[in-house]
């Protein structure tokens, strides 16, 4: 694992192997917070947080972990750090922290965090586990901010709420698609953006179970 | 009082569908959808674990953890204490132990179910929508008898989009979907036009 460059440590996850556009990991919480830039930020910020710490405490202590309770083991570590940024959101931004809602406590069972824990710090040392937290906070983050800009820019005509498309009601000419704001618009978003990746990285396509045989119409009509 | 556990019930299952509306439980949502017969398996073993751990988190959250809770035990300063900070750790802790609880039990006196729930039952301790269902019991006050219907119409109404969604792809996979788009992109889309779906029945007040 020496060979490991911390760059690629740090910037794979964001864009080569990217938690939720290719592992389909995390995208629990992801969905329902980007429906605003700031909102988007501060959560990717608190996943961040959570998972370099956690992998950093889990590879600190991976040596004295039983591996029949390890999982328990990680939950405690993980729900404890998700109570110190609970707590330092209420204190600090309380605003943000009444729009997040639940959405802060369920990092807990955001599966990029314990994924990471379980797959990356119980076998690495503590500097790269905590760079491999980031990097893959940062893959997480990314997702969110660009789904949070465009169902911001399109549902409300602003980025991080400055307007940028001025909305008919305040005379602008941009009529703002309301169903951007809405839940249903993340899939599409995320489906996009997924179908946008994968075009470029043709490796990630999956295989389709059945093929439609070409010009099996045609057939039938030569025989007629 | 009955047309309100009606009204709560209903509500939990379509208009705050789990799945749709809030996105909780996504990871397993999207990856054991693949066929109706396990959908449904995950779904029931969710309905179960929801109706027994949203209601024992919301007994913790009366008898241990709100501020004055613990007045009961008649120690001095007690009315004082607020523990609500440590409601995160004390609710996955209880989800955590009542699935493993759950398991033994079911393993020991319904062993048919306990082979046909297999390894969903471990799985459900970390899908969000356990947690996010205790959370939201928490956000909302819910009291004990709310809970309880509330859990049992999360779960139903997350069992009911996955059910849904795994009939949808068992169908798609005959479809001539775009190559990058393949898999997981349209299973995306798909449950994006379901939440839209869903959404028509917002708004409506019983």
């Amino acid at each position: 694992m020496a060979a490991e460059s911390v760059k690629d440590v740090v910037l794979s996850p964001v864009f080569k192997n990217n938690p939720i556009a290719l592992q389909v990991l995390g995208i629990c919480s992801a969905l329902a917070v980007t429906n605003s830039m700031s909102v988007s930020l501060v959560m990717g910020l608190a996943v961040i947080a959570v998972t370099a710490c956690s992998n950093l405490f889990v590879s600190l202590i991976r040596q004295h972990i039983p591996s029949s309770i390890r999982i328990i083991v990680q939950m405690t570590i993980i729900a404890s750090l998700v109570i110190v940024v609970d707590q330092v959101l209420k204190a600090y931004a309380y605003e943000m922290s009444k729009q997040l809602s639940v959405f802060v406590g369920l990092i807990i069972t955001n599966c990029i965090v314990m994924g990471r824990a379980e797959a990356y710090a119980m076998q690495n040392g503590p500097v790269m586990s905590f760079l491999d937290g980031v990097g893959n906070g940062l893959g997480y983050a990314v997702i969110l901010l660009i789904v949070g800009f465009f169902r911001e820019l399109f549902g409300s005509g602003s980025v991080f709420g400055f307007t940028v498309l001025t909305p008919v009601q305040d005379g602008g000419w941009y009529v703002p698609n309301g169903l951007m704001l809405l839940p249903p618009s993340a899939f599409f978003v995320i489906g996009l953006i997924i179908w946008v990746l994968r075009s470029m990285r043709t490796e990630q396509v999956e295989k389709a179970e059945y093929r439609i045989v070409a010009n099996s119409k045609a057939k039938i009509k030569e025989s007629v | 009082m009955f047309e309100h556990y009606l009204s709560l019930f209903v509500k939990a299952v379509f208009v705050e569908n789990m799945a749709l509306a809030f996105f909780l439980g996504m990871c397993t949502f999207l990856a054991v959808s693949k066929k109706v017969s396990s959908a449904i398996g995950l779904g029931i073993a969710v309905v179960v674990v929801l109706t027994i751990t949203v209601p024992v988190n919301n007994l913790i959250l009366t008898y241990l953890l709100k501020e004055g809770a613990l007045t009961w035990t008649g120690l001095e300063g007690a009315e004082n204490i607020d523990l609500s900070f440590l409601g995160l750790l004390s609710y996955i802790g209880v989800i955590a132990a009542l699935v493993q609880i759950l398991e033994m039990f079911l393993d020991k006196f319904v062993p048919s179910l306990y082979n046909a729930l297999g390894v969903f039952l471990p799985l459900i301790t970390v899908n969000c929508a356990i947690l996010g269902a205790s959370l939201f019991m928490v956000e909302r006050s819910y009291n004990f008898g709310e809970s309880v219907i509330y859990g049992a119409g999360a779960g139903f109404g997350w069992a009911l989009a996955i059910a849904a969604l795994a009939g949808i792809r068992e169908k798609l996979k005959y479809s001539d979907v775009p190559a990058s788009l393949q898999g997981l992109g349209i299973t995306f889309i798909t449950v994006g036009l379901m939440s839209l779906g869903f959404m028509s029945f917002s708004g409506i007040q019983l």
